[in-house]
């Protein structure tokens, strides 16, 4: 079973390695983190030796590029027809499933890694709080790793990719902005208020920034995670209702 | 282990239309299988359903005594299939994505390098390695999906409309090459070019709408057609009230038809029972009495023509 998830993972990765893909989406996600980071978070002139600038803008970028890279997982492979090479090879759904999906995670992984410059010069000028940064590092992959979930279930849904991305991008949109106050604030008096927290509690900005202030928390790694499996295995019944469809 | 796929007894529907509607068919190692059918019969769906791609609303697919639903991992690995249009991962090079499914047919080590030149001599794709997927052109991307499928020398071949945009001379070789492989492999082959059931089939399954219209050999399929073998004269009209009286003294006559008369011709179809050859009792008959035919041929139905008149 590792076996075929790693030549599944294996061969994704070759794929956006050898097309522009991977590069343009490195590129852009550094090119854009910096921008976010001098710019709109006046990093510079806050005058404070932590990276809270850079991390703050991770939720709204990833909600853009994150479906950009889920959007092929499935539907291009629908739309080429090379889904029915793969679902007729000795493999199994999940197998393909989670092969695909880590090697995209792979990816955004070293998409995050590649932004080490900002780290290196956040040293330079002070001392940051490393364990901080590393924190707020893996918050980043795990919320990444959530709309990646999301967004290769919905691409499962469909052959178009535009679709694909769009359904993808208002979801995980939906999950960011569940724990904006604004706009529980909106629904409060509307409904019940436990329907407000479960709400609130599922958003994952929320979860996001206790990883950004240096909290690992439990609760947080878990809600990551199941909602990763979560999506995950109805990626794989989407995959497998198409299949009697 | 037996060596055959039993497809038995398919059904599918999508939605309102029933696409396959109750589809069987046994190939053994040694028989090619043509599985011929009008576009949109049903036959890249029972293709679909027989390698698990889909799965059947009812009925089984049954891999050398394996039954795809409940096995499917052990099933498929006994599979080889050339999928409609031949998909491939596009931004791989033909090595890249032969390699990798070596990997998935879990060679390693000499065996892979050998299944895999195996695999690039047979389909003839040696000095495309290198080239990427996508800018191939249609015969090579068929020759690559050819040698994917063929890679782990399955007992079982499932080929759909392999020659499809090859030229003849590429479908001449791609005939061989199932030829020289059917005899350690049972293959169905679906195609809408009637010429390769009767250069590379040994029997022949015809679908129309969902539905098994005919399950034989060419021969037979050719005998569902009335008109074969029938033996066309033409000849002066006054002769004809005759020459039809004695015609039908012959036996194996089933009826006879007289066609566009003029003054100087008529036109008599003489068709026989069955599809007898009736010729050898027909020219006797004219040479015994002297007939002053003007012309006479046996007509010898294409399959292009039974496929038409079955699936009309």
């Amino acid at each position: 079973m590792l076996g075929n998830i790693y030549i599944i993972l294996k061969r994704e990765t070759k794929g956006y390695f050898s097309t522009p893909l991977a590069y343009i989406f490195i590129s852009i996600f550094c090119g854009l983190t910096a921008a976010f980071t001098f710019y709109l978070g006046a990093f510079l002139e806050r005058g404070q030796a932590d990276l809270f600038p850079f991390f703050e803008s991770h939720p709204w970028l990833l909600v853009l590029l994150v479906p950009s890279i889920s959007m092929r997982l499935w539907a291009e492979e629908r739309k080429t027809g090379s889904i029915e090479l793969l679902m007729t090879l000795p493999i199994t759904t999940f197998e393909a499933v989670i092969g695909k999906y880590l090697a995209a995670w792979v990816m955004i992984a070293i998409a995050l890694a590649l932004t080490f410059p900002m780290w290196i010069t956040v040293n330079i000028l002070g001392n940051p709080d490393n364990g901080v940064v590393m924190s707020s590092y893996l918050g980043s992959w795990l919320l990444a790793g959530q709309f990646l979930a999301i967004g290769s279930a919905l691409s499962a849904m469909t052959k178009n990719q535009v679709i694909a991305f769009v359904i993808s991008t208002a979801a995980c949109f939906l999950f960011v902005m569940s724990g904006v106050e604004a706009v529980t604030a909106a629904i409060e008096g509307l409904v019940p208020n436990y329907v407000i927290s479960i709400f609130s509690s599922m958003s994952s900005l929320d979860h996001f920034y206790e990883f950004v202030k240096g909290v690992i928390d439990l609760r947080s790694l878990l809600f990551y995670l199941t909602s990763i499996i979560f999506w995950l295995l109805l990626n794989i019944i989407i995959i497998n209702i198409k299949k009697a469809a | 282990m037996e060596n055959r796929i039993i497809l038995d007894s398919l059904y599918k529907s999508f939605g309102e239309l029933q696409a396959v509607n109750n589809v069987s068919m046994t190939v053994e190692v040694g028989e090619i299988l043509g599985f011929i059918g009008p576009n949109g019969s049903g036959k890249s769906t029972t293709m679909k359903m027989a390698t698990g791609y889909l799965k059947a609303d009812s009925g089984t697919s049954t891999i050398c005594g394996v039954n795809m639903e409940i096995n499917p991992k052990e099933a498929k690995k006994l599979i080889g299939y050339l999928p409609e249009g031949a998909p491939a991962y596009g931004e791989m090079t033909t090595i890249g994505f032969l390699n990798f499914i070596a990997d998935i047919r879990g060679y390693y080590g000499k065996k892979r390098a050998i299944q895999i030149d195996k695999a690039v001599e047979r389909a003839r794709i040696k000095h495309v390695l290198h080239q990427q997927i996508d800018t191939l052109s249609k015969g090579y991307k068929r020759r690559v999906g050819l040698s994917q499928a063929i890679m782990h020398e399955p007992k079982i071949l499932i080929l759909d409309e392999p020659t499809d945009g090859l030229d003849p001379n590429q479908k001449h070789h791609v005939r061989e090459l199932i030829t020289e492989i059917s005899k350690t492999t049972a293959i169905i082959v679906s195609t809408h070019i009637l010429e390769e059931v009767d250069a590379v089939c040994s029997s022949v399954l015809l679908i129309n709408k969902g539905n098994v219209v005919l399950n034989g050999s060419s021969s037979e399929l050719r005998s569902k057609v009335e008109s074969n073998n029938s033996i066309m004269i033409k000849i002066d009209p006054k002769h004809s009230e005759d020459l039809k009286r004695l015609l039908l003294t012959i036996p194996s006559i089933s009826k006879i038809d007289v066609l566009n008369e003029t003054e100087s011709n008529v036109n008599i179809n003489v068709y026989p029972k069955e599809n007898r050859v009736i010729l050898t009792d027909v020219a006797k008959i004219i040479a015994d009495h002297k007939f002053p035919v003007k012309d006479i041929y046996q007509n010898h139905i294409a399959l292009d023509e039974a496929f038409r008149k079955l699936t009309v």
